[in-house]
């Protein structure tokens, strides 16, 4: 059994009264421990794909079984909980909270599925470990750098145990040298964690580092490679 | 299930991140709780104050007093006429249904000795009825007694200002004093009532039978004349028959035609007060009532402060969504957030409250009572205006789109 599988999914927004197809029907399956990147230029609907499969929109048709679930009909609640167990999400722009520890951002996902304040604070403190950033656990968001905002946001991702790695332009404000230290990581977590790893991106040497490349234009799937 | 110390964590650093804000908004609670709880005590006060009257003059009290004499077209004051009489009195209680006691009064102010003291005071004299009109007690000693009254026997029951000033601190009971010079023997003491609604010195009297003030100490214009004659009707709701009762059986007794007007005047003192006690009742209600729109207007500004912070935090409330929460981790952090505005406002507030109340009572002189209701009303009601007005925000942050909520500026 794949770990994703989409069959036919679509997206149209209405805006007023136009109609937008922002994806096309979709089918596409996932295996566990894939490598991928997801290229294509602004509006080709790589984003609202990503939505999708990280259960924060839900399609307006077709299919998405995740590890075996039909996601496609669970309520919020349910798909807070799915997001909460099985993705976690690392963002361009980071997406810490402000006036926050390190620490508390990685603690956060575990807030809502009731872990206790101690399990809470040695996952957490494990986490950053995994990413390289012991001795920064009290600094606040802004007090660290880019590189080690989105190592947080890596943390943060990988503290529940989720099997899945939604990246979204990981390193779009990022310098080179703190790209290829984050894109590294990833690729560390991918091969020895066996985590799948899903990235967005517009940079062909960011794309390098998978395994697998899906190009988009127009909200559909115009390519899907595997690199050996 | 949602972790709720861990939510009330983010709550409180929220709230700490906008302490000019938070302040402010709290504010308006603390403003609304502390009027609430300072008007509720002055309007409790005043009813304490007139309850404590009523009881301090006698409950369900009727005093009839002799009409106004008129001399040469020139009316004088009610009471300057001699009309009553102890066979008014006499013939009230026996005839007047619902009347229960009656006590006729005849005295007038004289010295009284004891030893090398003396101390010039009110005698009254009257019948043991008194002390049932009253509602007046003996603190030791026995009372005089109707036989005492028919025989105009010289004994007499002191209030306690007389006491301090005779005996200071021998006991008096079996003394002999006098007054204007007649030896009285001292049957009891009265218990201190205190000032009397309009200042006076209640317990600055004697109390002798009628008889005796009639025949032995002050005189009568005619047999049996009385300056004032007390009742004590049998209910509240007796009141009104019983000054009908009086009115109708003096005028027969006094062959007062039908369109002459009364040589007496009958009052009533405890519906009087009944009415104060009804109009202060109303004014505690409008005072809480007013209070209670501050209140009110705080609650919204909380609304309002919650508003802005959703708006403000959409964000925020997007990472957490991406993360896991649920709708109701969501509508818990802020519903907290709108709570803890609200009850540590309500906390201030019934600081503030409690001290204004007793600033003004010790300031201003007036009555104020703190009762425990209006704190724990006052309290209950900030948590329930952070509730309601925190509901909508909370709300309305639950219903945001994460994909919207992650992209919002």
């Amino acid at each position: 059994m794949a770990l994703i599988e989409a069959s036919a999914v679509t997206k149209v927004y209405q805006l007023g009264d136009i109609v937008v197809n922002a994806l096309c029907t979709i089918s596409l399956s996932i295996e566990k421990g894939e490598f991928i990147a997801i290229m294509g230029p602004s509006g080709s609907g790589k984003s609202t794909f990503m939505n999708i499969l990280g259960c924060l929109d839900k399609p307006t048709k077709g299919r998405y079984l995740l590890e075996g679930i039909d996601v496609s009909n669970l309520n919020r609640d349910e798909l807070a909980n799915i997001r909460n167990k099985k993705i976690g999400f690392v963002f361009q722009g980071f997406n810490l909270l402000q006036r926050t520890s390190a620490l508390e951002n990685v603690e956060l996902p575990m807030l809502y599925n009731g872990v206790s304040a101690e399990e809470r604070r040695q996952k957490a403190a494990a986490a950053l470990r995994a990413v390289g950033l012991e001795g920064r656990q009290n600094h606040y968001s802004t007090q660290l750098s880019g590189g080690e905002q989105q190592r947080v946001a890596i943390a943060r991702a990988l503290v529940n145990g989720a099997p899945i790695i939604l990246a979204d332009e990981p390193t779009g404000n990022l310098d080179t040298k703190t790209s290829t230290e984050i894109m590294r990581l990833l690729k560390k977590l991918n091969t020895e964690s066996n985590i799948t790893v899903i990235l967005v991106t517009h940079e062909t040497d960011i794309a390098a580092y998978s395994r697998r490349v899906i190009k988009f234009l127009d909200g559909c799937i115009v390519s899907d490679e595997h690199i050996s | 299930m949602v972790n709720i110390p861990s939510t009330m964590k983010i709550s409180l650093r929220a709230l700490k991140a906008n302490k000019m804000r938070s302040s402010l908004t709290m504010l308006g609670i603390i403003i609304g709780v502390g009027a609430v709880i300072t008007m509720l005590a002055v309007g409790t006060g005043a009813r304490q104050e007139i309850a404590e009257q009523i009881s301090s003059v006698g409950s369900n009290l009727l005093m009839i007093l002799p009409g106004a004499t008129t001399a040469g077209g020139v009316r004088m004051g009610a009471g300057t006429q001699s009309t009553l009489s102890m066979a008014d009195a006499e013939a009230i209680k026996k005839e007047c249904l619902a009347v229960s006691y009656v006590a006729p009064s005849h005295g007038g102010v004289a010295q009284v000795v004891y030893g090398n003291q003396n101390w010039s005071t009110g005698i009254t004299g009257t019948t043991p009825d008194i002390l049932y009109v009253r509602e007046w007690y003996l603190s030791a000693g026995r009372p005089f007694t109707e036989q005492d009254v028919k025989s105009a026997t010289k004994v007499c029951l002191l209030g306690q200002t007389v006491v301090d000033n005779l005996f200071g601190d021998i006991n008096p009971v079996g003394k002999i004093i006098r007054i204007k010079n007649v030896p009285f023997t001292v049957l009891g003491t009265l218990e201190s009532k205190g000032q009397s609604p309009t200042g006076q010195d209640q317990d600055d009297t004697i109390y002798i039978p009628v008889t005796t003030s009639q025949k032995k100490l002050f005189g009568t214009p005619f047999h049996g004349m009385v300056r004032i004659i007390m009742v004590k009707a049998k209910s509240t709701e007796d009141l009104n028959t019983a000054e009908k009762q009086i009115t109708e059986l003096l005028r027969q007794r006094h062959h007062i035609g039908q369109k002459q007007e009364n040589d007496f005047t009958v009052r009533n003192l405890t519906q009087m007060m009944k009415v104060e006690e009804q109009s202060t009742k109303v004014m505690t209600l409008l005072l809480g009532i007013i209070a209670s729109v501050s209140l009110l207007v705080g609650g919204i500004g909380i609304m309002n402060i919650m508003l802005v912070s959703v708006t403000e935090r959409t964000r925020e409330i997007g990472i957490r969504m991406a993360v896991g929460a649920k709708t109701w981790d969501i509508r818990l952090q802020f519903i907290i957030e709108a709570l803890t505005l609200s009850l540590s406002g309500g906390f201030i507030g019934i600081v503030i409250g409690i001290s204004s109340s007793e600033i003004l009572s010790t300031v201003a002189g007036w009555t104020t009572i703190i009762s425990l209701f209006s704190v724990i009303l006052a309290f209950c009601f900030s948590a329930l205006v952070g509730i309601f007005f925190g509901f909508y925000p909370a709300y309305k942050a639950s219903l945001l789109n994460p994909v919207e909520a992650l992209r919002y500026e």
